[in-house]
């Protein structure tokens, strides 16, 4: 069988972008331990909805942690309470009965709120946009194993590849620093052979677009790392530092 | 490519001088610690060693020079980072905690602002204090032997008289022990600035800024600790 509870909701209202906002508050009565925290959110909706009441706005696309498009800062913790997980595969068998659960959308002047709990992350897009792909010809694909890599550079550009673009980093960070997604971005093109070529106008660009975006800068707090649903590591912002210092030194 | 001015500017080019001017700066701090235990030397040894850094002359302006540059661009550049946070979330959460694992959020990292201003409050303070002396009366002169008899200011006598006054010493002590919490994140923090990666290496490097951060500011607690408790006539004072 499984558990049954009762769950104090407060949750961020607001009705578009030039809204004031305010917190609302609901106790759902039969959250099964089996659902999802977007589950969880679809039951709310549909109770609001049977009353009469406007829904709560969220984004999601597909509840699997792998398309970055849930992003909900819950109890003060981007994703909730676990680490390396998206709040899509956040279960409700994470809370006790009669928890209070606030839920509040990523707080940054560079992510707009547009409804609710949902907010504008096209400055990711604009970071992406200033120099976050390979332009240089590459040829058509050519067997795989055909350019000769080492394992560990290989590997270090998958890790950081594995960036799904939630924003959860900045959710988190106390400075509202865009460093980790930024610094990942650069880090996994940089590391490899196609990418290489156009390191030093990528990393200047991207940094720069970031700074335009009006994101905060980063004091090494690391939460971005603890929050991150995939584990990308701070070492990324180090990564984009090394790169940018060396593109200016080397004039390039 | 940016220029050198407009790169320093940017967000990694901020953090990067951070880390620069603070490695500066613990460096200094390791300086003036050894400077300051020569009062615990022979009978002299202080007053040699304040009347030496005077005599350098011009070298010692620009050294001064160099210092005020230092912490000014450093506190500057940690203003300017704080006044970005709250351009970046003009809106705070209701609820925020941290999610911890490989998180460096703190006590310490999150009141860097706080402790720098008060460090940089002191630091005034304490320039007008000891070095011009303008809390106190005339600490008078001294004849230093050892130093082919040149009349030289007494400023050892002006430290042991001062750090008697409890709140001297005990304001000097707080103000020390703030300065541990800065440098706990701050010497950490500044290598990874400069492009330290986190992994096994960042982890003793994160250790060693603690003891770093104790033993230093334990070695200046010390001074007028001792002074105070044994009203200057402690053993380890030379007469």
């Amino acid at each position: 069988m499984s558990k049954e509870m009762t769950i104090h909701l407060k949750y961020w209202k607001q009705n578009g972008p030039n809204d004031t906002g305010h917190f609302e508050e609901y106790t759902l009565d039969n959250v099964n331990e089996h659902m999802s925290f977007l589950e969880m959110l679809d039951v709310l909706n549909e109770e609001l909805m049977l009353e009469d009441k406007e829904p709560v706005e969220f984004d999601y696309d597909c509840r699997e942690g792998i398309c970055g498009s849930c992003n909900l800062v819950i109890n003060g913790q981007a994703h909730g309470p676990k680490q390396r997980v998206a709040v899509c595969q956040l279960h409700m068998r994470n809370y006790n009965d009669g928890d209070h659960v606030t839920i509040e959308p990523p707080r940054a002047a560079a992510f707009p709120v547009i409804k609710d709990l949902v907010v504008d992350r096209s400055s990711f897009d604009r970071i992406i946009e200033a120099g976050g792909y390979v332009s240089v010809k590459t040829g058509s694909a050519v067997e795989a194993n055909a350019i000769p890599i080492e394992k560990e550079k290989s590997d270090a550009a998958f890790d950081y590849a594995t960036c799904i673009g939630c924003g959860a980093c900045v959710a988190a960070c106390p400075n509202a620093s865009a460093s980790l997604f930024t610094g990942a971005k650069i880090a996994h093109l940089n590391k490899l052979p196609q990418g290489e070529v156009e390191r030093s106008n990528r990393v200047v660009a991207m940094v720069e677009q970031m700074e335009e975006e009006g994101f905060g800068d980063c004091s090494n707090f690391a939460e971005c790392e603890a929050v991150c649903p995939v584990g990308i590591s701070i070492s990324a912002i180090a990564e984009m530092r090394k790169d940018y210092m060396k593109a200016v030194v080397s004039g390039e | 490519m940016p220029s050198l001015i407009k790169a320093l500017n940017s967000q990694v080019g901020r953090k990067f001088m951070t880390g620069i001017t603070g490695i500066g700066l613990m460096l200094f701090l390791i300086g003036h610690l050894a400077g300051n235990l020569t009062i615990f030397g022979e009978s002299q040894a202080f007053n040699v060693y304040t009347h030496t850094l005077e005599s350098l002359g011009p070298l010692l302006y620009v050294i001064e020079a160099g210092l005020v540059f230092f912490f000014l661009y450093h506190a500057i550049l940690g203003i300017s980072i704080w006044r970005q946070k709250k351009k970046a979330r003009p809106e705070g959460y209701d609820t925020y905690q941290t999610k911890g694992g490989p998180s460096h959020q703190s006590l310490a990292s999150r009141s860097m602002i706080i402790s720098g201003t008060v460090l940089l409050v002191f630091l005034v303070f304490h320039i007008m204090h000891f070095k011009y002396g303008l809390f106190s009366p005339d600490e008078g002169t001294v004849i230093l032997e050892s130093a082919g008899g040149v009349e030289a200011r007494d400023l050892r006598a002006l430290v042991i008289a001062e750090f008697q006054n409890p709140l001297i010493a005990f304001g000097y002590i707080a103000v020390m022990a703030l300065a541990i919490l800065h440098l706990a994140h701050g010497a950490w923090s500044a290598f990874t600035s400069l492009g330290m990666k986190h992994g096994e290496t960042s982890k003793k490097v994160q250790l060693g800024a603690y003891i770093f951060a104790i033993v230093l500011m334990l070695g200046f607690i010390f001074i007028p600790l001792y002074i105070f408790l044994t009203g200057g006539e402690g053993s380890l004072i030379a007469y």
